[in-house]
């Protein structure tokens, strides 16, 4: 495995997405290898020995683990195409932030919307569109969280689209309806090719959430 | 050089003392504001930190940073005598990876046993003990993480360089030992007796009577863990 680049992922994954869209911005070619997270191969073992998970990318035979460690290692070596963070320190420290926002917010409050019924679920609803909403403030009237440009803290929430339909159907109500303008820059995103072709089809999301709830033992 | 730089923080708080621990590293000056976070939260720290409301923030030239790993690495953007980041690509990567390790599962998981319920704590100190070991691992002999000096997962790291011990003497509870692990238990006292270090965290004395007083709040019902 030495030279070259290898992304040992699992295909619903947002995090795995990020790692996607960050190598097809910056037109690295690499190996894609599909993990099976029911029985997990020895390689994401050795690979990944701290949290035994995906997305890990090598690089010249060297793990790399954590999505966004993985998109500012890769905006760092391929530092002259597609400039992901900002230049300016500033700039950076508020990309980072919110990146680090969408890490700590938007996979357990989007989680908690498809695993609770009832008054909980309501909870978990209004959470998760409190959190969209944050969102949206931030985006403002830019075309991107970048700014004019395609950026981090894009790279790390865009993924979660195509995970809205599966919450939609589990949450039984519409994230366009309560978030026009961030549906508005998702799809936008989709315009461009590294997204539409990173992100999965939100049908199959939501095909493999329904087996992920039979196997939960959720209804 | 009309530079305004304040922290707004604890004086017990291990996310504080990493703002604090980076700018005084680089002989940055600035003004420290301390904020009561066991009362009410003031009017401008909910104006700098409207999202989290939370301590540290870092303001330069009236802007506010917060997210106590977000300062690190604007501070060593901005000011960049004394690096804390590796420069390699790869060596930042690992450093970035292990502070939110740390972030992420030890700091949890060593806090945890201190304030869980007496039939859940031979787990939590299993746990605790896990995330010990594996920090142990990634120190992999070294003097400091960031190798002969000071770096970004050392200074992330603080809580179990300088506080947990606190905390295990106060209640009695041992989770990091010499005999457990060696070389973790070293580069505590390594850690603490930095000639920088020792000069920025909460003198002894206070911590261990602070410790005192929180867990007696605790076994009151006064606050939760």
């Amino acid at each position: 495995m030495e030279g070259g680049v290898v992304l040992l992922d699992f295909w619903p994954s947002m995090f795995g997405m990020r790692v996607r869209i960050a190598l097809a911005e910056k037109e690295i070619k690499y190996e894609y290898i599909e993990q099976d997270l029911r029985n997990k191969s020895d390689l994401l073992l050795q690979m990944n020995p701290v949290h035994k998970k995906i997305p890990v990318l090598v690089h010249n035979g060297k793990p790399i683990c954590e999505s966004l460690v993985q998109v500012q290692y890769i905006d760092e070596v391929w530092k002259n195409q597609a400039p992901l963070l900002p230049a300016d320190p500033y700039k950076r420290a508020t990309a980072r932030f919110w990146a680090d926002f969408v890490d700590k917010k938007m996979y357990d409050s989007g989680s908690r919307v498809w695993k609770t019924k009832g008054e909980e679920q309501e909870a978990a609803k209004k959470e998760f569109i409190g959190n969209l909403k944050l969102l949206e403030g931030e985006l403002g009237d830019n075309l991107y969280f970048g700014g004019d440009g395609f950026g981090y803290v894009d790279v790390a929430l865009v993924p979660f689209y195509c995970w809205f339909y599966a919450y939609e159907q589990c949450g039984n109500f519409s994230i366009e309806a309560e978030c026009p303008k961030l549906i508005a820059w998702a799809k936008r995103c989709m315009q461009k090719e590294s997204v539409a072709k990173s992100l999965a089809d939100p049908e199959k999301v939501y095909g493999f959430l329904l087996q992920l709830k039979k196997a939960y033992g959720i209804e | 050089m009309g530079e305004e730089v304040k922290v707004f923080g604890f004086w017990s708080s291990p996310y504080t003392l990493r703002a604090v621990l980076a700018l005084r590293l680089k002989g940055v000056p600035y003004e420290y504001v301390e904020e009561n976070v066991l009362g009410n939260k003031s009017p401008l720290l909910l104006k700098y930190n409207p999202i989290h409301k939370k301590v540290p923030v870092l303001l330069h030239n009236g802007k506010p940073i917060v997210e106590s790993l977000v300062i690190l690495e604007y501070i060593d953007e901005i000011w960049k005598s004394k690096p804390i980041l590796p420069k390699h690509p790869y060596d930042k990567a690992m450093a970035r990876f292990w502070a939110k390790f740390f972030d992420d599962k030890c700091m949890p998981a060593v806090w945890k046993p201190f304030w869980c319920p007496e039939d859940e704590r031979e787990k939590a100190v299993e746990e605790a003990c896990q995330c010990l070991k594996t920090l142990e691992t990634a120190l992999n002999g070294k003097r400091f993480f960031g190798g002969e000096e000071i770096g970004l997962v050392d200074i992330a790291a603080n809580f179990v360089g300088f506080f947990l011990r606190t905390m295990q003497e106060v209640t009695g509870l041992e989770l990091l030992s010499a005999e457990k692990f060696p070389h973790l238990f070293k580069w505590t006292d390594e850690f603490v007796n930095h000639s920088v270090v020792k000069e920025n965290l909460p003198p002894r004395d206070k911590q261990l009577e602070f410790n005192r007083v929180i867990i007696a709040k605790y076994e009151a019902g006064e606050i939760k863990a």
